[in-house]
């Protein structure tokens, strides 16, 4: 079978990669360029467990095919901390351990973090609306979005 | 496994003539938050996979003369941050940002919604309560339809072959206009209509003088249940005709019992929506 060749950009960098037309972007990140962070839940846009920016658009890696990735810009979890600095949202995850076995947690930050940029100040409901379409088994929730609020309060503390 | 095929043409007319050469084995990407699902679970195996996302046409919106033109293939969340659009059609924005979570929001397309023909698919009855048209392109041209007669049956629609979805038309609203969709799911977010609601208003000096019902999840296709419409126009939006036209939409429900409702429960929320969407819509009329 003919392979697609598709260039891209992922968290910054350009990257090349070929793929089969019925591989998922979620597939050629895991297996094809070692970016295990993303995880797959469902494989159906139900988890979250997948989620990335396409054009800082959020969406489910599992529900776009890798060819559609040819000349556009993605960001997964690889790319939020600088170096050793995590990014807030990944060290206040940590302090106020929002997470357990962390197979969400991936989803969430990316989630969180297209949150933040859309809208700085959210309300709790409005935090607990746009991560509704991130599944955790383990934490409750409470945490998450009580560790997404505090950030985006720290946020615009900083930034006055 | 076939030896599947990737194209993402540029224009309408290229796209056409990708499906067109698939002899029946062409599907349509848009978002792909049905399809891909599809194509996993098994149900969809297509031998050519069009792209339509770098089509122009199809990934805009439009003012027109007082109107709306919604490229077919533009996502919710474009969709709900266009702020004129939102102004003028409430429930129908309010519809399309209702699939999903804000992952699908990323990429389901009102077109896709219309097209995959699921009959409680959530755009659809707000769209038909807005009196949109869908323009269509395929081999013999371009031809303009109301979008309640796409759908032909669950999964099926009557668009011919090699014939697209290039967008929806929305007509100019008039002072006094309002609209609005509403659905019961049994959760808060992410699940399928139970039943949905779209109803759209104009209203001069406190009298309904047009009136458009929509609903979804209640027949094999969503319905426009014009005696609904009839029994709002001429009225005040008063108790009584908001029973009567409840009535109508209990009347026109050939739902199917599944888990998420019986036929008698299903109906009767038909006419409980349909109250509480004319509120909210009458509300917006006034407001406008
Ligand atoms: C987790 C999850 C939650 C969902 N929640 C909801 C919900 O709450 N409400 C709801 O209504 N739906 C829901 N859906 C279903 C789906 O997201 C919507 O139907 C969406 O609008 C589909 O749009 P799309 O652009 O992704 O379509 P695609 O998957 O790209 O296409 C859908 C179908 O339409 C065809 N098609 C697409 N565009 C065109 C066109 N322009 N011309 C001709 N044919 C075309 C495709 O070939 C395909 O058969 C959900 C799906 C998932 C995965
Ligand atoms: S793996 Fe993509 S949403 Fe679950
Ligand atoms: S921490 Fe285990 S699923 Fe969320």
């Amino acid at each position: 079978m003919a392979k697609l060749h598709v260039s891209t950009t992922i968290n910054g960098e350009p990257a090349e990669f070929l793929c089969d037309v019925s591989q998922t972007i979620l597939d050629v990140l895991r297996d094809q360029l070692g970016l295990t962070g993303t995880k797959e839940g469902c494989g159906s846009g139900d988890c979250g467990a997948c989620s990335i920016t396409l054009d800082d658009r959020l969406i489910c890696g599992c529900l776009m095919l890798a060819a559609e990735a040819e000349g556009r810009r993605i960001e997964t979890i690889e790319g939020m901390a600088k170096g050793d600095r995590l990014h807030a949202l990944q060290k206040k995850f940590i302090e106020f351990a929002a997470l357990q076995c962390g197979i969400c947690t991936p989803g969430f930050l990316v989630a969180s973090r297209a949150l933040l940029a859309h809208n700085p100040d959210p309300s709790e409901t409005e935090i607990r609306y746009w991560l509704a379409g991130n599944l955790c088994r383990c934490t409750g929730y409470d945490k998450i979005v009580r560790a997404v609020m505090e950030v985006a309060r720290d946020m615009r503390e900083t930034t006055r | 496994m076939v030896d599947m095929k990737y194209v993402a043409p540029s224009t309408i007319d290229e796209a056409v003539g990708a499906i067109l050469a698939a002899n029946g084995t062409g599907r349509i990407l848009a978002g792909g938050t049905d399809l891909l699902v599809q194509m996993r679970l098994g149900t969809a195996k297509p031998g050519v996979i069009v792209d339509v996302k770098n089509i122009p046409e199809m990934m805009r919106i439009e003012e027109t003369a007082g109107g709306f033109r919604i490229g077919a293939a533009v996502s919710g969340a474009i969709i709900g941050e266009h702020p004129a659009l939102g102004k003028a059609w409430p429930g129908v924005v309010e519809a399309i940002n209702l699939i999903g979570s804000k992952q699908i929001q990323g990429r389901a397309s009102a077109g896709g919604n219309l097209c995959n023909a699921s009959p409680a698919a959530d755009s659809v009855p707000a769209l038909v309560a807005a009196a949109a048209t869908v323009t269509i392109q395929g081999p013999k041209g371009r031809r303009e339809i109301p979008v309640e007669t796409l759908h032909a049956g669950p999964g099926r629609t009557t668009l011919q072959p090699g014939e697209i979805v290039v967008g929806f038309t929305l007509p100019a609203r008039p002072l006094g206009s309002g609209d609005a969709y509403l659905r019961l799911i049994p959760r808060t977010e992410m699940d399928i209509a139970v039943v949905g609601c779209g109803v759209s208003l104009i209203v001069a000096n406190g009298t309904c003088t047009a009136a458009r019902v929509g609903l979804g999840a209640v027949a094999p296709t969503v319905l426009l249940v014009e005696a609904a419409g009839k029994a709002l126009i001429g009225s005040r939006l008063d108790d009584k005709a908001l029973e009567a036209a409840a009535a109508a939409c209990r009347a026109a429900c050939k739902p199917i019992d599944d888990k998420r409702g019986t036929v008698q429960y299903r109906t009767k929320i038909a006419g409980v929506l349909l109250k509480r969407a004319a509120a909210i819509a009458a509300e917006r009329a006034g407001a406008r």
